[in-house]
């Protein structure tokens, strides 16, 4: 109880700069078992591997990266469907990680979750008005005789028509069933939503209808949003703060501009450049790109160093030895790279490596001592380092 | 069958196109009724060029390339038109004609490699299978000619690969296998359903390379289905926009995504979000759904999801199907609209949502 009297009175506080969610140092490593009888553990999928990051309320944060580099694993971890191996999932002040089912289960009210497959992850023996009533009735929100105007009420909110409770998710198009979902999510009114790859599977009309309601939804009741998708467009258009994610780490996190526009990080730029663009008609041919070559490296054995490195087209000796920080080098802009820069700007020395006491092919530095790196944690600090100048920014 | 192919819709072939589609319908009888997947299409294709098909779901964009492919025969699909390739219609070869053309003139390229592909069989075997069937080869040289595909598509160490069975490889890994299938005897058109749609950026831009540089190297026709205008501007080089199993716009890419005259065609660009458009402006979807092919609307397909129906006047649209007329910007892009002066109003009220900055020059 006491829980809920805090959340209200910090509900009044100003809300550009209140964190609804603050992830610290996440980890998720799956068993990996062995053949035979006894089914030893001989190794670790290290599907996420020490992410940090922060939702302030009523914005939304949007994780982009290629299948299997841990975005949908790490919204699962937020929603508590997986218990993290290792950090902190702070939500609202309160660290819900390690919580029990019974503890969690008030939490549920607050983050719910929107589905990929709107085919699958509705049951097909249930009419629609019962799948959006179950959460009402499990957390006896609404009085019996209230759940049918409720659940109407939601059909409405979501664009469907109200007298179509009564029937079963087959009879609904793919867009429609999607609007299910979205409506099932809201019923407990969460103060986070994790949608994951919401519009994917959706034909390009329908996902722009989609996206304008997921708008309309966020403005209207305040709903924070971690946003996954692959679809680096359409992040861009829904969510002013992106972190793009590589084989279970967050390589670049910022705002809209900082990472589309200034991206300082190879993966970045590749991932940008590989996006077809519609304009690219009035020109023709293709457009000129960063080529990256191979299949991103297998998570039960990453590469030594950074990650990236086996990929990347400015490594140097350095990047396999030492991994690279997450390094803050603007306001609210953040990279993993020994080298940061825009493209072809890349500079020649390892900028981090004075920070983390080695010299520039990475072995251990006597000569040097190891500084604090700004940036290390799951917010933004207020001073930064300034690639420009090499020394400490401030806002 | 023959009369609906000398309809005086169906415009004659252009010179030298290697691939032409005339007037093709496919028609699923079911117990509610005719089910129009394709209703009329009508398109050329030439050696070495590549045409974008792009539509929704439903649009009857697959149905027609399994039609080229002959894959409706043995199917209570009705099939009428002409599908004439280098001179030949396939809609009257033999099956057993038919048989030895799939794959060696024509050979396709699924959206999904992991259930195109049998799970119990080695890839090498699947790309064997597809050389010895057409070639009078020997095991062994089949084999090498596996591998000199696989090294060819850009698969790492071919000669331990070719060994492996579909689920070892990754999605990009297993997409280019397909495409080393599809291609093992140079099949000279090559259709691509949604080759990229189940795959990453960074990897969807790695087989469009692959697709290209195969394309010039084997002189091969492609079609490419697709619902990624991204991908139909950098590959195509004709255009067929697809709604509702008809053609309602054609002509050549550059036309079509940049003076684009039809309201359907309009609708696709103003819904995908940019990498560089304002985020402040909202996404235009094109309302509501699309429409059942069991009983189509009587006039135009698209008139009741159509916000310019105002502007033809009348009940023109509700009643009457428009024909496919030559669209304003000249050339052979043409149009299914009533409306007279679309390149105007694209101008005037179109362009100024999806991309004010182009509206100056």
């Amino acid at each position: 109880m006491s829980d809920t009297t805090t959340a209200a009175a910090a509900a009044v506080a100003p809300a550009s700069t209140e964190t609804v969610l603050s992830v610290e140092n996440l980890k998720m490593h799956f068993p990996v078992k062995g053949s035979g009888v006894i089914r030893r553990t001989v190794g670790h999928v290290k599907a996420v591997d020490g992410v940090s990051f922060e939702v302030a309320k009523g914005t939304a944060l949007g994780l982009v990266g290629e299948s299997g580099c841990g975005k949908s694993t790490t919204g699962r971890m937020v929603t508590r469907l997986y218990k993290p191996t290792e950090g902190k999932i702070n939500f609202e002040g309160t660290d819900i990680a390690n919580y029990s089912g019974r503890q969690l289960h008030p939490m549920r009210r607050e983050i719910q979750m929107i589905f990929q497959d709107p085919s699958t992850s509705l049951n097909p023996r249930h009419t629609v008005g019962s799948i959006i009533a179950a959460p009402l009735r499990i957390h006896n929100m609404v009085p019996k005789n209230k759940v049918l105007s409720r659940v109407q009420e939601l059909l409405e909110i979501v664009g469907l028509n109200p007298e179509h409770y009564n029937r079963y998710p087959h009879e609904f198009s793919g867009g429609q069933r999607q609007r299910i979902g979205i409506a099932r999510a809201l019923t407990l009114q969460p103060k986070l939503l994790v949608a994951d790859e919401p519009v994917s599977a959706l034909d390009v009309s329908i996902q722009a209808q989609v996206i304008n309601l997921l708008q309309d939804l966020q403005k209207e009741f305040d709903i924070s949003f971690l946003f996954i998708a692959h679809d680096l467009a359409i992040v861009r258009h829904f969510c002013p703060e992106v972190a793009v994610m590589y084989l279970g780490k967050i390589v670049e996190i910022g705002d809209r501009e900082s990472i589309y526009e200034h991206a300082h990080h190879p993966y970045t730029q590749a991932l940008l450049s590989a996006v077809p663009d519609v304009k690219q008609a009035a020109i023709g041919g293709r457009r000129e790109r960063i080529r990256l070559e191979g299949d991103v490296p297998s998570p039960i054995n990453p590469p030594s160093g950074c990650h990236f490195r086996t990929r990347c087209a400015i490594a140097k000796d350095i990047c396999s030895v030492v991994e690279p920080p997450l390094l803050q080098i603007g306001k609210r802009h953040k990279v993993a790279c020994h080298f940061p820069g825009e493209i072809h700007q890349h500079p020649e020395k390892p900028v981090t490596a004075p920070l983390l006491g080695v010299d520039e092919f990475g072995a251990p530095d006597p000569g040097a001592s190891p500084a604090e790196v700004p940036g290390d944690g799951p917010g933004y600090a207020d001073t930064w380092y300034d690639l420009a100048n090499n020394t400490r920014g401030r806002a | 069958m023959t009369d609906l192919s000398k309809t005086p819709a169906a415009a004659p072939a252009k010179d030298g196109a290697f691939l032409s589609v005339r007037d093709l319908k496919v028609h699923f009888s079911t117990s509610d009724g005719i089910v129009k997947a394709t209703d009329g299409l009508s398109f050329d294709l030439e050696r070495g060029k590549t045409l974008g098909i792009v539509g929704e779901s439903g649009s009857g964009k697959s149905v027609s390339s399994s039609a080229i492919m002959g894959l409706h025969r043995g199917t209570n699909a009705i099939l009428s038109g002409e599908i004439m390739l280098d001179g030949v219609d396939l809609l009257k070869v033999s099956n057993e004609e038919m048989r030895k053309r799939r794959g060696r003139d024509v050979a396709m390229i699924f959206q999904d490699p992991l259930s195109a592909m049998h799970p119990y069989y080695t890839v090498g075997n699947q790309i064997m299978e597809a050389y010895q069937v057409h070639n009078n080869v020997t095991k062994r040289e089949a084999r090498k000619r596996a591998i000199e595909m696989l090294d060819r598509v850009g698969i790492p160490q071919p000669d331990r690969r070719v060994d492996d069975y579909p689920h070892q490889f990754s999605g990009g890994m297993r997409q280019r296998a397909m495409i080393a299938m599809g291609l093992i005897n140079n099949p000279s058109l090559l259709i691509a359903d949604e080759p990229t749609t189940a795959l990453d950026v960074t990897v969807q831009a790695q087989i469009l390379d692959l697709l290209q540089d195969l394309q010039r190297d084997f002189d091969a026709a492609i079609i490419i289905i697709t619902h990624d205008l991204g991908v139909v501007a950098e590959m195509a080089d004709d255009v067929l926009v697809m709604y509702a199993g008809r053609a309602v716009e054609y002509g050549p890419g550059k036309e079509i995504l940049t003076n684009p005259e039809m309201p359907y065609t309009w609708g696709l660009l103003s819904s995908v979000p940019d990498l560089t458009a304002s985020t402040e402006a909202k996404l235009i979807p094109i309302r509501g759904n699309p429409p059942s092919l069991l009983n189509p609307p009587p006039g135009c397909a698209f008139e009741p999801r159509c916000d310019h129906v105002a502007k033809v006047g009348g009940d023109l649209c509700r009643t009457t199907l428009p024909a496919l007329t030559p669209a304003n910007s000249g050339g052979y892009h043409t149009k299914r609209c009533h409306i007279k002066n679309a390149d105007e109003v694209y101008e005037a009220e179109i362009l100024p949502e999806i991309a004010p900055d182009l509206v100056e020059d």
